[in-house]
């Protein structure tokens, strides 16, 4: 499989088929909180998808420099206290949990901080939602996500390079904010409907991701087609699929 | 001092009143996610209580010492620290469950529960205080996920702590242990905890007002 494939099964993946809301249930918070206003919502999918990708990055770069079982940077370091044999066995992935939510917490810091400096007119329209931000699940599953394909793969082949770490937490970010934008709109809609009284408010939101989830569960297996489709071997069912183009079109 | 609540009245407090869940709608993500068995459901809610009790005591015990504008960063590192600690021991005792919940545990972390309680309460309050309150807490969530988890693996698979409670004819709701599931019973759930809380509060209005005239 090549890698340009790869990188788009990674995308629709986390975009869609295993949506970071409605699939692994993260990032609920904001979902239910900011999604009263398509806006708001936009804003803060946007927001959202921007401190993903820089934690992304960062945790890419301290799980394979520093943390995992003989990563470079550790083990030089290492080497001037142990042995070199030693060294190159130093493990320090216990560490990750501590490492990424500091990574996370301090990004956010700065992203802010910067935002602040260099676009006003941004951080006007961010607003709250970048300091809330930092205790947004979605963000920190994205990094567990990064880790679990770096730390524990036996085959080198497998390990994810930056490229992928970086698709999975834009896309993912990307579905993050179509799920909210969706939801948005269904709930400026839902203010007109005449809601029995328990139900007004959290009840209907959570009934209506319900429902939205089981529209998103019909993505399910387009990763697979899509693969069939895309590599060179079944070339026939490509064909055939322009032959119907074709017989559409006349 | 006189508006606080006493420990007890917290610990009380946790369970129902304020039930993190169902009240305050405070960690949503490992209510959706671990609840569909009871098994992943109990081992998730003895994590967190494991870590929101310890949090609290350390928290409290140094309450002092927090300077304002790096508490939060404290609280989380506090959290981060029992997380990974629950994380070990989840692998080492039970590997297969720890697999199951999988990148859940290491979420606690961002988990608004306990971050919640050592900003309201542990800060603030001595050591014995903040024990009660992160019990009652810690109970009020166990209920909370046992009672999603109860539904949706009655109603998903027919079985109870994996034992079948429902006959072998029963039509297996398999939407109810995927995502939808999840969604759908939390939100059924919360309108009924609802429906029950107005009511509850309708009759008392109504006898105060009976016992007013």
């Amino acid at each position: 499989m090549n890698y340009l494939l790869e990188i788009l099964l990674i995308g629709i993946g986390a975009a869609l088929i295993n949506n970071f809301v409605l699939h692994y249930f993260v990032g609920i918070c904001p979902f239910i909180g900011v999604s009263r206003q398509v806006v708001t919502a936009f804003g803060m999918g946007c927001a959202v998808t921007f401190v993903i990708s820089i934690a992304a990055f960062l945790s890419w770069t301290v799980t394979t420099y520093i943390l995992v079982p003989g990563a470079p940077l550790s083990s030089w370091i290492a080497e001037f206290f142990i042995s070199a044999e030693r060294a190159s066995r130093i493990d320090l992935t216990i560490l990750s949990y501590i490492v990424y939510i500091f990574a996370i917490a301090s990004s956010v810091q700065f992203v802010e901080m910067y935002v602040r400096k260099f676009f006003p007119p941004l951080y006007q329209s961010f607003g709250v939602f970048l300091p809330l931000i930092t205790t947004n699940c979605a963000i920190l599953f994205a990094c567990l996500l990064i880790m679990g394909h770096i730390v524990g793969v036996d085959n080198p082949e497998d390990v994810w390079d930056l490229g992928k770490s970086l698709t999975l937490a834009v896309f993912g970010g990307v579905g993050f904010t179509i799920a909210i934008v969706i939801m948005a709109g269904i709930r400026e809609e839902l203010d007109f409907c005449d809601i029995p009284g328990p139900f007004r408010g959290a009840a209907i939101t959570l009934v209506v991701a319900g429902i939205l989830a089981m529209a998103f569960m019909g993505f399910t297996g387009v990763d697979s087609g899509l693969k069939k489709v895309l590599t060179p071997s079944t070339v026939e069912k490509t064909i055939n699929g322009d032959h119907l183009d074709h017989m559409k079109n006349n | 001092m006189a508006d606080q609540p006493t420990s007890m009245e917290r610990l009380i407090q946790g369970i129902l009143p304020e039930n993190p869940v169902y009240r305050q709608l405070l960690g949503l993500c490992p209510t959706l996610a671990v609840t569909s068995g009871m098994k992943a459901a109990i081992t998730m809610s003895c994590a967190v209580a494991f870590v929101l009790l310890s949090a609290n005591v350390i928290v409290s015990l140094i309450r002092n010492l927090l300077k304002p504008h790096l508490r939060i960063v404290i609280f989380t590192l506090t959290i981060a620290t029992f997380v990974t600690i629950a994380d070990r021991i989840l692998a080492a005792y039970m590997y297969q469950m720890s697999k199951t919940l999988g990148p859940y545990v290491p979420l606690i972390i961002v988990n608004c529960i306990i971050l919640c309680r050592c900003e309201v309460c542990a800060s603030k309050q001595p050591l014995f205080t903040a024990v009660s309150d992160a019990v009652g807490q810690a109970a009020g969530f166990a209920l909370a996920l046992s009672s999603i988890a109860a539904v949706r693996e009655i109603l998903g698979t027919g079985m109870f702590f994996e034992i079948r409670v429902l006959p072998a004819s029963w039509p297996d709701w398999v939407i109810m242990v995927l995502p939808p599931g999840a969604f759908l019973t939390l939100g059924l759930l919360l309108g009924a905890v609802n429906w029950m809380g107005s009511l509850h509060s309708k009759n008392k209005q109504g006898k105060e007002g009976g016992e007013k005239t």
